[in-house]
Order: C-alpha cells, then structure tokens, then sequence
C-alpha cells in the first residue's frame, strides 16, 4: 500500500527562539533550519512499514518555500521513494495545508497518511485532523503505536487518561506522538542516493487551492519572563520557606 | 455573540476544565450553551448546568459518542455549532482530537490553546514552546477555540440554573471503532488541575524511585508528573509527562525533582506560581525559573523533605 508522509521544515529544536525587536515574528534570519521532529517521527514510522513489507511505496510532501526541498531530500534519504514539494512562499495555515494536502491524497491516493501532531513553531496540533475531515478519512491522533491489519489500521493513543486504542478504516490519517519510535539517522550513502530520486514541484494554484490566511498576527511578544529566585541551603529552610514566606503549604 | 462550550468529561463527572472554559467564554462576552456529548451522561449535563454564566446545557446521548470519537464528535460539533459565534473546548487530549475537525467542516480557522481573550475575534496563544506569544485575530464568522485552562480561573460549578435540553442528534461516521483503554487509575488529584505538583526527571534513574515523590505527593494531596526524559526512559507512563507535547499545569507548588529544565518542559510548568527545584547540578535551567532551589542529592534530600513536611502538615 502507498503511504503519504507530510513533512515542515521549522527552526531547530535546539536553537534559543528570539522576537523579533518590532514585535512582528520570530527572528528566522540565518537561524538552523530542520525537519520538525514529530514529522521525523511520521517518516521513521512510514520507513518501519515498508520494512515490514506493509507499505510498498512512500511519498513525501512538504509546503513551503524553495528550501523545503532540503527537508523533503532528508527524509528520501531516511527511505521515502518519491517527493513532492508544494511551493510557495506565502504563509500557509493549517486549514489551507490541509486543503493542498487533500488535493495531494486525491492526486495519490494513499491508503495511509502520516503527519506529526504538531509542529514547534506554530504548535497548533490541527492539519492531521483538518485533512482527515476534510478527506472523510478516521484518523489516529497522538499515536504511540500503529499496526496495519488489512484494510484497518489499529493506532495506540496517548491520550490524557493514559492510552486508548483506536480501530480505523483505511485509509486514514495518522498524527504521531513522541514515543510511536525513534528515528534513525540518514547514512552517508542513502544521502547522496536521494539526490537522484524523483522531486515533483507544483504551485498551490495547480492544485486548486486558495491559501490565502485568515488568521492574521497582530503581535508577537516574548513571554514574561520569570526572576530566578534564592538558593536554599537544605531541606528544613527550604519546608520553612514555602511555609512562611510563599504560605504555598 | 452567542458561544458554544463543548464540555469535557467523562460521561460521569464533569472535569473542571470545563469550567476554565467556560470563564474563556464569559471573557469573550454573550449567551453561554453548553454541549455534553457522551454516553449516559445525563448527571454531567446535570452539573454543567449548575456552572455559573450557563443559559443552556444540551445533552447528546448516545453510544456512538460514548468514546469521544473526534470523526463523531467532529460532525456532531460542527452542525450543532453553526448557529453560534464560538466554539469553545478545552485544549485536552479531546478537544485538539475533534476540533480542528469541526474547524474544516466549518471551512475556519482554528485558535489553538489560547492564554487570553483580547476581544471578540482576537486572542493570545504561545508559539514556539512558550518562547514567543502571539496576539492573533480571526477574520472568519465562527471562531473555534480551544482553551488553555489553566490560563483562566474557573466559573463557580454551583449557583448557575441553566435549562437541560435533550439533543437527538445522531452522528456516526463509521470510520472508527474504540478498541480498548488503559487508563491509569489513581487516588492523586488530576495533574491538569492539581494545586500541588511533584515531578521527577532523568535523574530519578527508574520507575521504582518515583515512590520516593508519591510520598511526597500523599503528604500534600499533591499530583505526580515527569518530564518528558523520564517518560521516554521508561520510568512513568505518559500521561504523567508535563511539557510542551505532554500536560500544562499552572499549580500553587510545582516541585521539580532531578528535572534539568529542557526549555519544553518548562514551557508546560513555567506558569506555576511557586517553583521548587532539587538537583544535585547548580547550573541545571531549572534553577533559572524556581523560586527555591536546592542543589543536592535528592536521594539523600528528597527523603529529609519527607520528614521535615511531616513535621509542619
């Protein structure tokens, strides 16, 4: 079966995120680029099924602008077969990705799709769930496991209350949580071999998508930020403290 | 304005954080109804109308919601909610599962974890793990939210005397089937809401040693949770994780016990009001947000706070 992975390219998850000073975004300039880690997590997984012999063919997405092509050759080199980059450079919300990304499941059909739950940029947590409504599709958010089983799939949940396990008709739409596996890394070889493998570029106007925002951001600000307090030197000033100077027990 | 609450429960009580929500609701300003979708959950609706704000509680019950299934919730949401200027729930494990569903049937956007409400259409959320908040606005005519609920006090659950309708509203997509669930069952107080929070890190080094902290948590009606490392180490399951990915908690205490202080689980702590750290290394993060903190061996401190705490509570 074909699986279709969705990837973002985000700010690395070990950079320090700065406001810009006129409170307009997030300073992006010359900062370390990076595949979101839960979208790593949907290629890992992606990969593991065709190991298994469950997938047969896996394409990867990514929407954005020129240099998510970067992100789209990681994951051909972590095992995806085939890319697709929908470019542009515009700002792209989830409802507009999850409708380019309908566009695209209807281009390919898939009969399973995998994004990450959320990206840590925007940290939504809402274009998984978007393109599974929008495609009429189940879908198995937050997952820690995934098993195909015919034309079913069955997702492990993490869920609030502890786990909770899903039965969905394929296809479907996946959202991966942090523990469904641990991505390995791309080998030198595999690396040079995804330059060669097919990359497909299209315009979200070939698709027939208008992605046109309707969220607009008036202002981004840094969090206030919180004093760093006393050093206690051991337990019994620490217990008398919390007793009578912040009265918390 | 008329705002639509969807509440959070689980078809026998109903959680606070629908409380939260609905003090979101009243921030925003309108009629507040309240939606409980579920399975013989008829003592909910009971309480949601005793909420404080609350015109109308409709109850939808039926086994197809029983589960909380987002492709069933999704439908019934979205058709419910047309009529109504907002929709609200709380940024739980549910509410992020069907909500952006009810967002694109609607064909809107969705305002993810919102902190506060600026007006009608604008609202503040954090982006990028708490390291930046946002203040955006919502062109589109129904605004669907989901709430952070720590960021907001909650309305009083007894006082209000809204009226209880029956929904027969029906909605099976037949797309998903509920298999099973381990939750995980405890006398603790809920995480999420709990007034006092013991978490322990890496550094606790197994599972077995998270007794340590329950005892802690026992003496002070505290919850227990962990950080992220200690979760994917196999120490504690992870429904205890606090952190960007995991819970928000927002408690009176939060002791972070053998936690270093990743920046994403602090953005899931960093709202506490008081912070207690213990960690045998002085340059932990940690230490840059507590407001006590403690460098030492916490096999060797954690039991003396044990001892001193009996002494005081």
């Amino acid at each position: 079966m074909k699986v279709l992975v969705a990837v973002k390219r985000v700010i690395d998850y070990n950079v320090k995120v700065r406001v810009k000073p006129d409170n307009t975004g997030v300073d992006l300039a010359n900062v370390k680029m990076a595949m979101n880690p839960f979208c790593e997590i949907a290629v890992e997984e992606a990969v593991r099924l065709k190991e298994k012999g469950v997938a047969s063919e896996i394409v990867v997405v990514s929407i954005g602008p020129k240099a998510c092509q970067e992100q789209i050759r990681t994951a051909l080199a972590l095992g995806a077969d085939r890319g697709i980059h929908v470019e542009t450079d515009e700002e792209v919300q989830s409802l507009e990705a999850a409708k380019l990304l309908k566009a695209v499941v209807e281009k390919e059909e898939p009969k399973l799709v995998i994004l990450g739950k959320q990206s840590i940029d925007s940290d939504n947590n809402q274009t998984g769930q978007m393109l599974a409504a929008l495609t009429g599709m189940g879908q198995g958010t937050f997952a820690s496991e995934v098993v195909v089983e015919g034309d079913k799939v069955n997702v492990t949940r993490e869920v609030d209350g502890g786990l909770m396990t899903l039965s969905l008709n394929l296809p479907a739409v996946v959202t991966t949580d942090l523990r469904l596996n641990e991505p390995r890394y791309a080998s030198l070889p595999n690396i040079m071999k995804a330059k060669k493998k097919p990359l497909d570029n299209m315009s979200p106007a070939d698709l027939g998508v208008d992605i046109a925002p309707r969220l607009s951001t008036l202002k981004v600000e840094a969090p206030a930020s919180r004093q760093a307090g006393v050093k206690v030197a051991d337990v019994a000033e620490l217990v008398d403290k919390l007793k009578n100077e912040a009265k918390v027990i | 304005m008329s705002i639509l609450v969807i509440a959070e429960h689980d078809n026998s009580e109903l959680k606070q954080a629908t409380l939260n929500v609905v003090a979101a609701a009243k921030a925003i300003g309108g009629d507040i109804d309240v939606l409980v979708a579920g399975e013989n959950c008829g003592a909910v609706g009971e309480a949601a109308a005793k909420a404080e704000g609350v015109s109308k509680v409709m109850v939808a019950d039926n086994a197809v919601y029983g589960h909380f299934l987002g492709e069933n919730l999704g439908e019934l949401v979205a058709e419910v909610g047309k009529g109504y200027s907002h929709i609200l729930a709380a940024a739980g494990t549910v509410g992020k599962d069907f909500m952006p569903r009810v967002a694109a049937l609607l064909d809107v956007a969705q305002v993810s974890d919102i902190m506060r409400v600026e007006s009608e259409d604008t609202f503040v959320r954090p982006i990028y793990a708490g390291n930046a908040i946002a203040t955006v606005k919502s062109s589109d005519s129904i605004k669907v939210i989901t709430v952070r609920p720590t960021a907001f006090d909650p309305v009083a659950g007894e006082g209000g005397s809204a009226t209880v309708e029956t929904l027969d509203v029906v909605k099976d997509a037949g797309l998903s089937q509920f298999v099973k669930e381990e939750l995980a069952k405890s006398d603790r107080p809920d995480l999420a809401s709990a007034g006092i929070v013991v978490s322990g890190g890496r550094g606790m080094q197994n599972g077995e040693n998270f007794k340590m902290l329950e005892q802690i948590a026992d003496l002070m009606g505290a919850a227990v949770g962990a950080s992220r490392a200690a979760v994917d180490a196999g120490f504690v399951p992870n429904d205890m994780q606090v952190g960007q990915t995991g819970k928000i908690v927002a408690p009176q205490l939060y002791i972070a016990v053998g936690i270093s202080g990743a920046i994403q689980h602090l953005a899931g702590m960093s709202d506490s009001k008081v912070i207690v750290a213990i960690n045998k290394d002085e340059e932990a993060p940690i230490f840059q947000v507590a407001d006590y903190g403690l460098v030492a061996d916490l096999f060797e401190a954690v039991p003396q706070l044990e001892e001193e705490l009996k002494k005081v509570l």
